[in-house]
């Protein structure tokens, strides 16, 4: 198994890592069980990200996907962000190992997760097609 | 600094083992079953090499089966002592949970042939207890395996005991012996083993070779079948150059046991005490009955292959039983059989020494790791939790 440049830059130099307070979305995905627990928090004005962070407990992958895919979600607009995919998340990171798949899901869940939070907040119904699907079991996914 | 402290993973070749070895590739190439001249300058390089090891371990030369490694000797005594005791209506296996998947692997293939096993618990300190194998034991139990020392967290399980009880009810017993041999005594003899498993690799030899020890008058049967080497037990020509590098560096390991083991122990508990003042660190297995240099330690909060990448970073080769090291999403089988909690075991450390490593490597690990143990507990919602409860 082989991270890539870009996975070792996000690892060993994480962008974002943190809190919001009074996050505008916050969402916790995955279990200690499988070893990878991510919380994304999100700061969201006139339907634009213009800020996120993350606390992640996981391997160096878990901790790259979770900084590309707070990177990649500020300052876009809620429906750019929302179709944010694992797959996106991993190849702006030159790809990851096979093994390692589940984390990038993980990133996408994450973000979704605090977006269900944030629409939730508002009364707001999320759009069916990009609602999180993680439902704790990580033999699912990867 | 660059410090590998992962030898129960493997080991440096030491310079003596890699000096005997070459000239099997250079003069003595021939194929020991050769009649000629160069074959037999072989031949008798293997046959010093049987008899080196069969005196370092108290066996006879006849009872050594030369392996490809340990992996391999577990898998034939296991298999071979399955089939010899099924002859005898015997079908019961007893072992324990924190085995090498060598082991547990191939009891699981026995299970689907019909054959029964018991997997001992090892307790919260890693350790068996006899009155726990002798109710274990029934008149069907064809073989007892239980491994001298864990390769996770070092702890030494009580053999000679074990081995006086299995004589005394009459069961073979098997011990897989990789992650002790050449770091503690062994005398198959005093210890009433019938098989032992090592590899050459563990103890500053090369890759590629170990020993099968079977006792005299155990019909073992191969499980590679071609040639008649090693008296129709294993076929395939010798690995030659590993088999010679292991027998000298096996020599070199037991020669230097004495001075060498309490240097490590010592380095170990210095390691240990340093680690154990850190907060929320706690220590995987018997504190006292552990292999000299072996240091496995869960760090509450933190996921143990990024902390193996960040140390990797300060130049410190370690190994984890998390998950993410392993490939799959389970933590190790070892870690959960002591009783922690996936978490927990997702945040262990294991740190091997060896006589090579020196005091200043262990002042290094114990001044870099605290700020990296930090560091990811400072991105760690797991960590942050446990610290709002408390």
């Amino acid at each position: 198994m082989l991270y890539s440049e870009k996975v070792m830059d996000h690892f060993s130099n994480p962008r974002n890592v943190g809190e919001i307070e009074n996050a505008d979305g916050v969402g916790e995905v995955g279990n200690a069980k499988c070893g990878d627990i991510m919380k994304i928090y999100l700061k969201i004005d006139d339907g634009v990200i213009t800020d996120a962070k993350f606390n992640t407990f996981g391997c160096g992958a878990a901790i790259a996907t979770s900084s590309m895919a707070t990177e990649m979600i500020k300052g876009k607009t809620i429906d750019e962000a929302l179709k944010l995919t694992n797959k996106a998340v991993a190849e702006a990171l030159d790809g990851l190992p096979p093994v390692k798949m589940h984390c990038s899901v993980l990133a996408e869940e994450g973000v979704r997760t605090a977006m269900l939070d944030y629409y939730t907040k508002r009364g707001e119904t999320m759009p069916e097609e990009y609602r999180p699907k993680c439902d704790g079991d990580c033999s699912e996914c990867g | 600094m660059i410090i590998y402290a992962d030898n129960a993973a493997t080991t440096k070749m030491s310079q003596t083992a890699l000096d005997a070895m070459l000239p099997c590739f250079t003069e003595a190439y021939g194929n020991p079953s050769s009649p000629h001249h160069i074959g037999q300058e072989a031949a008798k390089l293997l046959i010093a090499a049987r008899k080196t090891i069969a005196d370092l371990i108290g066996a006879e030369p006849s009872e050594i089966i030369f392996t490809s490694g340990g992996s391999e000797a577990d898998n034939q005594a296991i298999v071979t002592a399955a089939i010899l005791g099924a002859k005898k209506g015997k079908k019961h296996i007893i072992s324990t949970k924190i085995e090498h998947h060598a082991v547990l692997h191939t009891l699981k293939k026995l299970e689907k042939d019909g054959y029964e096993v018991t997997l001992l618990d090892v307790h919260e300190n890693g350790i068996v207890r006899l009155e726990d194998l002798d109710a274990a034991i029934r008149p069907d139990t064809a073989l007892v395996t239980i491994m001298y020392a864990n390769n996770e967290i070092g702890t030494i399980q009580p053999i000679a005991e074990i081995g006086a009880l299995c004589k005394e009810k009459g069961v073979f017993f098997h011990t897989d012996a990789v992650q002790a041999a050449g770091h503690l005594p062994v005398n198959v003899k005093e210890q009433n083993i019938d098989m032992l498993s090592l590899s050459a690799h563990k103890f500053h030899g090369p890759k590629g070779a170990g020993v099968l020890f079977v006792r005299r008058g155990i019909p073992i049967t191969a499980i590679i079948e071609g040639g008649a080497q090693e008296r129709g037990k294993r076929a395939g020509t010798e690995n030659m150059p590993a088999i010679v590098g292991m027998a000298a560096a096996f020599k070199e390991a037991c020669d230097n046991m004495s001075e060498n083991m309490p240097k490590v122990q010592l380095l170990r508990d210095k390691l240990i005490d340093g680690l154990l003042k850190l907060d929320e660190v706690i220590l995987n297995g018997d504190r006292e009955k552990r292999l000299p240099g072996n240091v496995n330690v869960s760090v509450k909060g933190i996921e143990g292959e990024s902390l193996l990448m960040m140390l990797d970073m300060q130049g410190i080769c370690a190994s984890s039983g998390s998950a993410c090291t392993s490939g799959s999403l389970d933590p190790s089988h070892v870690l959960l059989a002591i009783g922690l909690i996936h978490e927990v075991a997702h945040g262990s450390l294991r740190i091997s020494l060896s006589e090579y490593t020196t005091e200043e490597e262990v002042d290094y690990i114990l001044e870099k790791l605290p700020p990296i143990v930090e560091r990811l507990r400072n991105m760690s919602p797991v960590w942050k939790k446990m610290k709002e409860v408390k």
